[in-house]
């Protein structure tokens, strides 16, 4: 009895799980609470949580459209493009060299904002078309290598000292475009203690009353904005999916010869599925990199490095699943990248670590008399390394025990009908179901 | 005369491929400025609505010689790096971003033996402390060595004696080490990682080489700390000029070793019926194991091979050029790759080729890539790759397996 209504109970949570909305939206809350209580712990007041809560959200949500640009070319058509750092910095770059103010060093062009945007999704996208033109026609793993050493050379490019008059050289682009937020609410958008707008006046009078300041509210608004073109994103890429190019695209995922039979021209499709990932890849980039909070438009920035946690993350959610990579990227944003310095602070706060060993010899002899405290002390120091050998290891297991990620392995299935229904007569249907359960053979 | 044939020849080349035959037509331009540029005849400028391209011009044989030597010196690393990429990439169906690491976990533990060894005084000094500590008469000279300091890499070169000329024996210990320490994780990487997942496809396998990559990385900067540092001294270091090249020990040191182990390699590939078997099994894994060709043996000893190879070539890399940090293996990767691709995937005759055309080209590509330019040297060595890939996938020998 108590198990029907325990059935019972669950049924209305199911359903609700079933839905993709709410599971994006319970992974978003369960990350607020996980770092609120981390800012808790740590005794944080309101604008220093503030600032944290924003933080992870603004990484979550990046990180959620440049998986999104990359499930659309790796998942749904099998191009395993690691030059994502490349199209992101040609997004990035290019938003930095038309929209920023000529007055600067390096100079922009001043063009509007919009134009500048449009500038860099569209260069992303022709970057990516001339890469993908010739590179296409090679075996998955050589498009792999092709993909990666393009990105390297538009880095070094970026680099060179022959352009810093336009890209700023290994310093990066220094003079970046104000956002949206910042235009919006304050009267001189390039410095942000400066007098507000109006519509700034009032918000931030009504921020005050919580005691955050003018800079965090400025900050916390962008984010939010980040998160409405996150959403703007994911539903085209759903709509998408579901139109007949998408439907072609998942045909070419689950077989490509197949899909060639049936007279489509899977090069053509998949031309423009990398262009239109490109495209994405560059305006994650802007996002991310050329204004708001973390605004930053250096070389460094770009290496393969960033590819491969987008690549985790992606891996993560489930290759082939918009759903997925939104909630691969706020996992891998929060769990993975924010959340081991938080651990770090905390823990060396509770247990009072202050053992800081040079070296790991010298953290592991204490060892042989019984004393861990400085070993302990060496890994959290040494976090950051830690990370990354724990993501190594992460991606490692993932892929030998769980290829298909969290949400990979949901069947989007390319037909616009369904194919569970059963449009075939009764009779037949029961005597094959029959057959089935006697160990009989249907046939085929 | 000449010049007719060319052209005839050139014009049947273009109607056939028209990429390729720019591809060599902008090389052949290159050649002849090449030419014109040692010769010192200097043609132009020739106006063009922007600016005015300079023909020819004027370099000193002298550091063009040099820019041939460095070239070479590089490329044999990479010669020797790649060959292991490139059996792995044949035998096992995958392209192994962890590449990179094996170099500088190589490098790493290579040098702390070198360090350990060099810092203490030699082979003598060690038998001497390992007599005296065991018999318990003279003194224990270990204790006067900081051996944390020397192992991390942390003593300064010369103090250690990191030097040819100053500890030869330690060096080749060293080199042994490195080549022995990188069988070993290789070994024990492809037990835990790729033996489960055999007969994966080859992009899972890449993704988990990724993971690898990283684990390994990190666990040597976890080690060995994240500061690049300067490994070996060139106090005292015998070099000569030859005619504006100035070779040094290390280098020569380098060229030699590695033609070494590349003969060794070719005979024992050619006397043993290893080399068949892994021809096999580049050509049909499953074949092979049916013929009965013992596929796991084969297998590792593929690895021991391309990684003991690629030890010895981070410690030789280090060896010539003096720095090491955590990253070197990895910043090297792409490089290997174009050696790997440019010689066609699975030989090994054609990967040494590769890595010495892919040296030569970051270096020579320094006659036209002056001042500013420079930092384009990689990316040309990129460039070569990608045309290959485009115009000749299967490698500048068409492909054809030598392993």
């Amino acid at each position: 009895m108590s198990q029907t209504t325990t059935d019972d109970v669950l049924a209305p949570l199911r359903r609700v799980f079933a839905n993709d909305a709410a599971k994006v939206a319970v992974m978003y809350i369960a990350i607020w609470v996980v770092f609120y209580a981390f800012g808790n712990h740590l005794g944080y007041g309101n604008s220093g949580m503030l600032s944290l809560v924003r933080r992870v959200t603004f990484l979550a949500a990046v990180y959620g459209i440049v998986v999104l640009a990359l499930n659309i070319q790796w998942g749904y058509a099998g191009l395993f493009n690691i030059g994502v750092a490349g199209f992101m910095a040609v997004g990035a770059y290019t938003v930095a060299m038309l929209s920023s103010p000529p007055a600067g060093s390096p100079p922009g062009l001043g063009l509007p904002l919009p134009i500048g945007v449009l500038g860099g999704i569209l260069a992303a996208t022709l970057v990516g078309l001339v890469a993908a033109l010739p590179a296409l026609r090679l075996k998955a793993d050589y498009l792999a290598i092709v993909t990666v050493a393009i990105s390297e050379i538009i880095r070094i490019t970026y680099n060179s000292p022959a352009f810093s008059d336009v890209t700023g050289g290994a310093r990066g682009f220094g003079n970046l475009p104000t956002s949206p937020v910042e235009t919006l609410l304050l009267q001189d958008p390039t410095s942000p203690a400066s007098e507000a707008t109006s519509l700034g006046e009032t918000v931030f009078s009504f921020a005050a009353e919580y005691g955050i300041s003018q800079f965090a509210v400025v900050n916390t608004l962008y984010t939010v904005g980040v998160l409405l073109v996150l959403l703007v994103v994911y539903l085209l890429l759903e709509r998408a999916g579901k139109s007949p190019y998408g439907r072609v695209l998942k045909a070419i995922r689950e077989d490509e010869t197949a899909a060639q039979s049936l007279g489509k021209d899977t090069q053509n499709f998949k031309v423009r599925a990398f262009a239109l990932g490109c495209g994405l890849m560059g305006l994650a980039g802007i996002v991310w990199f050329a204004m708001g909070p973390r605004a930053s438009v250096t070389p460094q920035t770009f290496r393969p490095n960033i590819t491969f946690y987008i690549f985790i993350a992606l891996i993560i959610g489930g290759a082939g699943s918009n759903t997925g990579s939104v909630l691969g990227g706020a996992l891998f944003a929060s769990l993975l990248f924010e959340a081991p310095p938080m651990i770090r602070s905390i823990i060396q706060e509770t247990f009072q670590v202050s053992a800081n060993p040079g070296n790991l010899i010298e953290a592991l002899i204490p060892i042989a008399s019984g004393n861990l405290a400085p070993l302990g002390g060496f890994l959290l120091n040494n976090i950051d390394s830690l990370r990354f050998i724990g993501m190594g290891i992460l991606l490692v297991v993932l892929i030998q025990r769980k290829p298909d990620g969290l949400l990979g392995a949901r069947k989007e299935t390319a037909a616009g009908v369904p194919l569970t229904a059963d449009t075939r007569p009764d009779t037949g249907r029961a005597d094959a179901d029959a057959a089935a359960v006697d160990g009989g053979e249907t046939d085929e | 005369m000449d010049a007719n044939a060319t052209i005839e020849r050139g014009v049947g080349f273009a109607r056939s491929s028209t990429g390729a035959s720019i591809v060599t037509a902008f090389g052949a331009v290159l050649f002849l400025d090449l030419v014109a540029k040692l010769a010192g005849v200097s043609l132009g400028p020739l106006e063009t609505p922007w600016f005015g391209i300079w023909f020819g011009g004027d370099i000193a044989v002298g550091q063009f010689a040099g820019f041939i030597w460095d070239g070479i010196v590089i490329g044999v690393v990479i010669g020797l790096a790649s060959i292991g990429l490139s059996l792995t990439y044949s035998i096992l169906n995958f392209a192994n971003f962890a590449h990179g690491d094996y170099v500088t976990a190589g490098a790493f533990s290579g040098w702390a033996v070198t360090y350990v060894i060099a810092g203490i005084g030699g082979l003598l000094a060690i038998t001497e402390s390992a007599v005296n500590a065991v018999t318990g008469l003279g003194t224990y000279r270990l204790e006067d060595a900081d051996l944390v300091r020397l192992v991390l890499l942390q003593t300064a070169p010369l103090e250690a004696g990191a030097n040819m000329w100053l500890s030869p024996a330690a060096i080749v210990i060293g080199l042994v080490a490195a080549a022995g320490m990188t069988i070993v994780l290789s070994l024990i990487l492809d037990r835990l990682v790729y033996r489960p997942m055999r007969d994966a496809d080859g992009i899972s396998l890449l993704i988990a080489s990724i993971g690898v990559a990283f684990a390994v990385r990190y666990l040597v900067a976890l080690v060995f700390g994240a500061n690049r540092r300067i490994v070996t001294s060139s106090e005292k270091l015998p070099s000569a000029n030859l005619g504006g090249v100035i070779v040094d020990a290390h280098e020569v040191t380098l060229v030699v070793v590695a033609a070494i182990l590349m003969f060794g390699l070719h005979v024992l590939l050619q006397r043993t019926k290893l080399g068949k078997a892994m021809r096999a099994m580049a050509d049909n894994r499953s074949l092979a194991q049916v013929t009965g060709i013992p596929t796991e043996r084969v297998i590792k000893s593929t690895w021991i091979i391309g990684a003991g190879l690629t030890g010895a070539a981070g410690f030789l890399l280090v060896l010539s050029q003096g720095g090491l940090g955590f990253q070197t293996g990895w910043l090297l990767l792409l490089l290997i790759f174009a050696a790997v691709i440019m010689g066609g995937i699975g030989s090994i005759y054609g990967a040494i080729a590769g890595g010495l055309v892919i040296g030569l080209a970051s270096r020579v590509s320094l006659v036209w890539l002056q001042g500013d330019l420079a930092s384009f040297a990689r990316p040309t060595a990129f460039a070569l790759m990608i045309l290959v890939l485009l115009f000749r996938p299967s490698g500048i020998f068409g492909g054809v397996k030598t392993a």
